[in-house]
């Protein structure tokens, strides 16, 4: 492997776009200031590279296939499906996952279904990428975690990196992958730094990442939730607890054999997600623990969810909202 | 594109197969032997053939819940088509997607889409896909007068006129959106204004004269292809039969449709127009009645005698890399 460099996890993403847009003239990108106003008018102003900057760059080294859009969701992911559908890879940017409700159709109607409904003939290498998540007191609708909406959508994939050499692999393959991928970036880790390698490489989807090795509890995460996972496990091994942590990466498809794997081991699940806790993965993991992992349960599966609640604005609520290392901790203490 | 004598006869095949092909449907869900929602394009037939002869296979459609006809038009195969009406494993879909669904990518058809509205955006993603990759090929978006008032239309004009996509958006207004006179949920009397908002041009044609449609859509479709911007091309048409198959028509009076039909019929006023004229003869045209009933016959005959999907397939094709 190549030299590691210290990268926020945006930075990998950035670099991950510039490889794809290098290693095939197919691959665009676009979305809502994804250059950016002044790039494209002549004056001496840097572009904008989206709302959180992740883009940067980037339509200075590819001009024709960075492309801004009107603020208009439907339409450009629309587009991004049907371009994607004859011929194009596009990534098209969903600027916050919450913005969903204005284009669902285009990805639960036309990307998950065409393949199917064509019987085979149709494919939509299509990857949107999208911001979620709490944590920047954006509040209500900037701060959602809906991807277990996109990950119960039959033909979608959808994938949530938790380190930015994930988030580089990940969306790599995300990009080269012939079915429509949701690629989640959470909000709380785009500015946290971690080794990226140099160079192009992937991360398969659909397998989940061994975080840290343990024997007594296996902790479950995904996205912002892994780090929890680590803090939590910390915690416990100071109390002589020996907590695995597993951290999905792929939530559809989803890595079964690794959960079963690591509830083997451990005999304990407590699986940790930023999303509500109605009809979402952490449930899901419960479900398989028990239909598949009955017999390897010594205590019942535990859920450390956000409430059934909108993601409240205020630092104190948001705080309370989230799952934490201290919510783990005491869900592990307290198996019930 | 010159309309020759053997380009007439192939634009009265199409038009002559998508009507009897809507008639033998009529039949046979009447008589029990199809299943689904199914909605028939019987009158408009001009419209799709009008359009879709003058594209090439690399160019692409998409289409509507109204979809039979932009398929025929297109070229997609008939038997193949009615295999998949029926459900079989040799239809077009492999059984998948049946009416609402009926598409054929490899002849550029994006598929019927269930959905109101949503082939307009796959368009605009063709297009931006023909420009980006210099195919030198065109889109063109098929839709209902109803599909105007979803913010998919207007979301999809607006990216196309800013981008000059290679792009031609035509509009059926055939008077009836379900079961809603068009004129008491759109303000405009012609949808065709609509473009003004985009700076895009457009154009009103006759759907049911087919030469009206083949002149205004070949200026569009040679106004995408140098590179000059999209087109709303409204097409004024009539809806024969029902919304669906099996809808009793109580909402619609009698005397309107029958006008239309004994007045304005396309194919009676293409073959009055072209024997009139001298440019093809009855004798060909009815040639061409039988050889579509006999194609439809046989069609109709192998999908019956063609097996079922197998029920493994309920989970194949979701994913290219196969089952998840």
């Amino acid at each position: 492997m190549t030299r590691a460099r210290t990268l926020t996890f945006g930075q990998a993403v950035n670099e991950a776009l510039r490889i794809a847009m290098e290693t095939d003239p197919d691959v665009i990108l676009l979305g809502e200031d994804v250059a950016g106003g002044g790039a494209r008018t002549g004056a001496d102003v840097d572009e904008m590279g989206g709302v959180l900057g992740t883009t940067r760059g980037l339509v200075k080294a590819f001009p024709d296939r960075v492309l801004d859009t009107p603020i208009s969701e439907m339409g450009l992911i629309g587009t991004a499906v049907g371009a994607a559908a004859t011929g194009l890879r596009p990534v098209a940017e969903l600027m916050f996952i919450d913005f969903l409700g204005t284009c669902l159709d285009p990805l639960l109607n036309q990307a998950a279904k065409l393949r199917y409904m064509f019987g085979g003939k149709a494919r939509v290498p299509l990857t949107v990428r999208t911001v979620t998540g709490a944590g920047m007191q954006a509040a209500a609708q900037h701060s959602q975690s809906l991807y277990w909406i996109t990950a119960g959508i039959p033909g979608l994939k959808t994938v949530i990196p938790a380190t930015p050499h994930d988030a580089k692999g990940l969306l790599l393959a995300a990009i080269r992958d012939d079915d429509p991928v949701i690629f989640c970036e959470p909000k709380s880790l785009l500015f946290a730094a971690g080794e990226v390698p140099e160079g192009d490489y992937e991360v398969p989807i659909g397998k989940a990442r061994l975080a840290r090795e343990g024997s007594d509890v296996s902790l479950i995460g995904m996205g912002a939730t892994v780090r929890m996972c680590e803090q939590a496990a910390e915690q416990l091994a100071r109390d002589g607890i020996s907590a695995e942590v597993l951290d999905l990466r792929s939530l559809a498809p989803l890595d079964e054999e690794a959960i079963l794997a690591t509830l083997e081991k451990t005999g304990r699940v407590v699986v940790v997600d930023e999303a509500t806790p109605r009809c979402g993965i952490a449930s899901d993991v419960a479900a398989l623990c028990v239909d598949r992992g009955f017999d390897f349960l010594n205590a019942p599966v535990r859920r450390v969810t956000a409430p059934h609640a909108p993601v409240p604005f205020s630092k104190t609520l948001e705080d309370a909202y989230m799952p934490s290392a201290a919510k783990i901790v005491a869900a592990v203490r307290d198996p019930r | 594109m010159e309309l020759d004598h053997a380009a007439l006869l192939d634009a009265y095949r199409r038009m002559r197969m998508i009507r009897a092909f809507e008639t033998k449907l009529t039949e046979l869900v009447t008589a029990g032997k199809m299943g689904g929602f199914m909605h028939l394009y019987a009158g408009e037939e001009a419209v799709a053939v009008g359009v879709c002869q003058q594209l090439r296979d690399t160019d692409f459609v998409a289409s509507t819940h109204r979809g039979h006809g932009h398929c025929i038009a297109k070229g997609v195969d008939v038997a193949a088509m009615m295999a998949e009406l029926f459900g079989r494993a040799t239809g077009c879909c492999k059984g998948k997607g049946g009416s609402m669904h009926i598409a054929d990518i490899d002849k550029g058809m994006l598929g019927a889409n269930g959905i109101v509205g949503a082939g307009i955006p796959l368009t605009t993603g063709a297009a931006l896909s023909a420009k980006l990759r210099r195919t030198g090929g065109v889109a063109v978006a098929f839709f209902g007068d109803g599909a105007t008032n979803q913010g998919a239309f207007h979301e999809s004009l607006n990216m196309a006129a800013n981008w000059k996509l290679p792009a031609v958006y035509v509009v059926e207004n055939n008077g009836w959106g379900e079961f809603t006179p068009t004129e008491f949920v759109i303000p405009v009397k012609d949808i065709a204004t609509r473009a003004a908002s985009y700076a895009m041009a457009s154009a009103i044609a006759d759907g049911m004269d087919f030469f009206d449609v083949y002149a205004k859509a070949g200026e569009a479709i040679a106004r995408a292809r140098a590179g000059e911007g999209p087109t709303l091309l409204e097409c004024k048409t009539y809806r024969f039969m029902g919304h669906f198959v099996g809808d009793p028509l109580k909402y619609r009076a009698k005397e309107e449709a029958e006008r239309w039909i004994q007045t304005r019929d396309p194919l009676d006023r293409f073959e009055r127009r072209t024997i009139e004229a001298g440019l093809v003869a009855s004798s060909e045209l009815r040639a061409i009645d039988k050889a579509v009933d006999d194609e439809l016959a046989a069609a109709v005959e192998a999908a019956e005698a063609a097996p079922l999907p197998d029920p493994s397939e309920v989970t194949r094709d979701v994913y290219v890399g196969g089952a998840a």
